[in-house]
This record gives C-alpha cells, sequence and structure tokens, in this order.
C-alpha cells in the first residue's frame, strides 16, 4: 500500500503528488490535485464522465493509472475557461441548453474539444459517433450534440489552436 | 470499485518486460498495454494481478511496419493508430473499416491491438481480423522466442495458447492480394457496444468470378474461425445475393453459438447468417460500381 511520487502536468501547472501505484488518473486529479471538475460515473469505462485530455487524445481517467500520466500533458475541464471568460464551447452549451444536472458535462467538454481540436472538419457523422462515446443520463443529447455542432462551425471557419 | 493494491513497472525494453513477466507471472503478474479491458475488470476485482507491467513506455513498440509481404503490429500500437490506411495495400482499408466499430474514441485512443488478441473476447474485432487473415503471433517467454498461428492461439472465451510467463511482443497480418476487397459487418444493440455477430469477408474479383476468398465469423462461437467450407462454395463462382444466401444457409447448422437468456443460440445462429451474408455483399460492393445480381 505504499506511496509513491510522481508529478503531474495539468493544464500546464505541475502538480507533484505521492499516490499508490493503483491509484487512478481520475482519483489522482481529484483527491491529490484537487481538481474535482473531472467527475467519477461508473468507474469503469462505460459512462465517460471522467474524460479528460492526455497528449491531446481524449482518454477515460479512470482506465489509467496516475503514475503512466508521467510526463504526459494533463487537460481538464479547470483548464477550459480563460479567467472569467468561458471556453465557447462552455458558452455553447449555456447557450443551446445542453446541461441539466451536469454531471456529464465535464465529460462532454473534454471529449468534444480533443475531438473537434484535432479534426475541425469531422462530418455529422462522425460527430454524433463521437458523442455517443459518453453518457448523460438526463438524456440530453440533442441539445448536447446542437451545442458542440454549433462551437464545431466556428472551428471549420478558424484556423486550428495550437495545443495547450 | 477501486482496483487492489499491485506494483506497477514501467520497463523501458521488451528484454526487461519479459524478464519481469517470468518473475512475476507465478504470483498473478500481467502485461499491461492499453489498460482498456484489464483495468475495468481490476476495478471489479474481476483480475487482482500483483504485478502490472506496463509496456507503454517501451520505445518503438507502438510501431506498425510493413516488410516480407507482412503488417507487424507492435504490442504497444494502439487501435486509433489504424484509423487512417496504415499501409497502400487493400489490407490498410480493411483495418481502418474494421476500427471504427471498436467500443468509443477514448477507448480506442488507449487500447491496443495485441492487447485485443490477449484478451481473446469472442466479440473483439481484431481477434476476427487475426483469426480470418491467418495473423501470426510473436511471443517471448523465458525459453525464448515463439510463433503461434491465429487458428491456434484462440481457445475458447478469453482464454489463448499464451502461458501465463509469455509475452506478446507483436502480431503479423499477411498483405493481400492488391485486387483484394472487403466487408465487415457488426450487429450490436447500440453504438459501440459488444458485437453480437460479425463477419470479415476478403475477396478478389477475377474475369468476374471470386478468388482467394476469406470468411472469416466472430461474436457468435466461442472463438473467431474461418469458415473454410463457405470458402470452398464461393471460391470461382460469380458473386450473386441468391449465393451467398445458400453459403450462408449452408454454414449455419454446423456453428456452435453462444447462448444467454437475451441471446439465445438460435438467436445469434440466425444473426451469423445475416452477418456472412452483408458481409459478402460488403465486399462485392465496396470498390465496384458494378450491381451485385439478384
Amino acid at each position: 500500500m505504499s506511496k509513491h511520487p510522481v508529478t503531474l502536468t495539468v493544464n500546464g501547472r505541475p502538480h507533484a503528488i505521492e499516490v499508490e501505484h493503483r491509484k487512478t488518473l481520475a482519483d489522482a486529479l481529484r483527491e491529490d490535485c484537487r481538481l474535482t471538475g473531472t467527475h467519477l460515473g461508473c468507474e469503469h469505462g462505460v459512462c465517460g464522465a471522467c474524460t479528460v485530455i492526455v497528449d491531446g487524445a481524449p482518454v477515460r481517467a479512470c482506465l489509467m493509472f496516475a503514475h503512466q500520466a508521467e510526463g504526459a500533458q494533463i487537460r481538464t475541464v479547470e483548464g477550459l475557461a480563460t479567467g472569467e471568460t468561458l471556453h465557447p464551447l462552455q458558452q455553447s452549451f449555456i447557450d443551446h441548453h445542453a446541461l441539466q444536472c451536469g454531471f456529464c458535462t465535464p465529460g462532454f467538454l473534454m471529449l468534444a474539444v480533443a475531438a473537434l481540436e484535432r479534426d475541425p472538419e469531422m462530418s455529422d457523422a462522425e460527430l454524433v459517433e463521437v458523442l455517443s462515446s459518453n453518457l448523460c443520463r438526463c438524456t440530453g443529447y440533442v441539445n448536447i450534440l446542437k451545442a458542440v455542432r454549433a462551437w464545431a462551425a466556428t472551428q471549420a471557419a478558424a484556423p486550428a489552436p495550437a495545443p495547450a | 470499485m477501486k482496483p487492489a493494491p499491485f506494483t506497477l513497472h514501467r520497463p523501458r525494453s521488451v528484454a526487461e518486460a519479459a524478464a519481469l513477466l517470468a518473475a512475476t507471472a507465478e504470483e498473478g503478474g500481467l502485461i499491461l498495454a492499453g489498460g482498456q479491458t484489464l483495468t475495468p475488470m481490476m476495478a471489479l476485482r474481476v483480475a487482482f494481478p500483483s504485478d502490472l507491467i506496463d509496456i507503454t513506455a517501451i520505445p518503438g513498440l507502438d510501431r506498425i511496419e510493413e516488410a516480407g509481404g507482412a503488417l507487424r503490429i507492435g504490442a504497444a500500437a494502439r487501435h486509433a493508430a489504424f484509423r487512417r490506411p496504415v499501409t497502400a495495400n487493400p489490407l490498410g482499408a480493411l483495418l481502418a473499416d474494421v476500427c471504427r466499430h471498436i467500443a468509443h474514441l477514448p477507448i480506442r485512443e488507449r487500447g491496443t491491438f495485441c492487447g485485443s488478441l490477449c484478451h481473446a473476447d469472442p466479440a473483439s474485432e481484431w481477434c476476427l481480423v487475426a483469426a480470418t487473415l491467418d495473423a501470426t503471433l510473436h511471443l517471448e517467454g523465458p525459453e525464448g522466442p515463439r510463433e503461434v498461428a491465429a487458428a491456434d492461439w484462440f481457445e475458447g472465451p478469453m482464454t489463448t495458447a499464451r502461458a501465463p510467463e509469455e509475452m506478446l511482443t507483436a502480431v503479423t497480418l499477411p498483405l493481400l492480394p492488391s485486387a483484394a476487397r472487403h466487408g465487415f459487418y457488426e450487429f450490436n444493440r447500440r453504438a459501440g457496444d459488444f458485437a453480437l455477430g460479425m463477419a470479415l469477408a476478403v475477396v478478389s474479383l477475377e474475369d468476374g468470378l471470386m478468388k482467394d476468398v476469406r470468411l472469416g465469423l466472430g461474436a457468435v462461437e466461442d472463438r473467431p474461425r474461418r469458415l473454410s467450407e463457405a470458402e470452398a462454395m464461393l471460391e470461382g463462382r460469380a458473386p450473386s445475393e441468391s449465393l451467398f444466401a445458400e453459403v450462408a444457409e449452408a454454414v449455419l447448422p454446423a456453428l456452435d453459438p453462444m447462448g444467454d437468456p437475451a441471446t439465445p443460440a438460435d438467436y445469434r445462429r440466425d444473426l451469423a447468417g445475416t452477418a456472412i451474408r452483408r458481409a459478402l455483399a460488403a465486399a462485392l460492393t465496396a470498390q465496384s460500381p458494378a450491381e451485385i445480381p439478384a
């Protein structure tokens, strides 16, 4: 049950923590880095609530161990806004009423941000397929799709931003 | 929902990983590749390894390369690597097509081709590809390296010819004939769910006749396999929907489908027929504007 040191780079900032090998990235982010924006639903890779971006890829943070993320660039929902200004996708979620209880929202945001930053020209069918990765128990999928689609339209028009 | 304690190792070479596995296998040491199946099994306490040997930090182990008429897939190559064709050979398009059916995007970003083969879920798309294309599996163990043919690899659900102290280091898939076309069909109840039935067909057309036919069936029986009887019925014949239906009918009685309360064996048998017909039809329409005669 011994703890081992590891440094996680989250939203550009290093977090030197000591955790057991068995601790998942999701738990380490919440409990050790004190970044509770990442939510945990099923804890076995089905719901997608814990989706974060690791080296540009959307991944389930409950299916990675914290020690595996050493040296990686991790992005969580806390890193989306710039100061008081929401990320355009966060604003789009508000504008399109794409959240009700909000539990799944951080996961959906990180999933969509990762997918569309990499592939801004994604087709509508591909977008639906991507969003099918995560679960929303308020069943707000139609509005989530609207919010992402609206942001995707502005993304496709603009040059891709440099990864943070 | 938290994994039991274990010791994590992050070796930097295959030799180091193989040695760690050999030293810990008896106690329950396991290789950790993408972790998209093993980690949930650990969270559910179905698996509780003493040691995990994470092979994703080994430089170059995620390489996918063409050599000697085959595609060699390293043990750490992830599903997402196949999203765009990895080779101009028709095999590249086949792998890209099948890849889209594996779970969901975040799972494809982490899970590995070779990990799927080691897990050997009967509903695994890559396991069906390996069986249909006669893959070769390359193992490293205390007795040195050895190779296993895909036909000898699958021994049942989640059971393979791998010994606990052996590590799968790579899989090679033979390149396809340059005129080969493929068709893949799978059925599941929701997008990204485990398949209930799937088929993969690979065929070349010469003067309107089918040759080099390969037909594999997955998710129906307890392991994926080539349907050699069906392949023989198709070889040298002109493709038609009626022939495909005839072939499907001929193979169904000899199948030994898995069954559970939600999907009885007879249901899966019927689904196998549909998957076979649709995979064959897709193979013949995919790259050809010509319509298949009814």
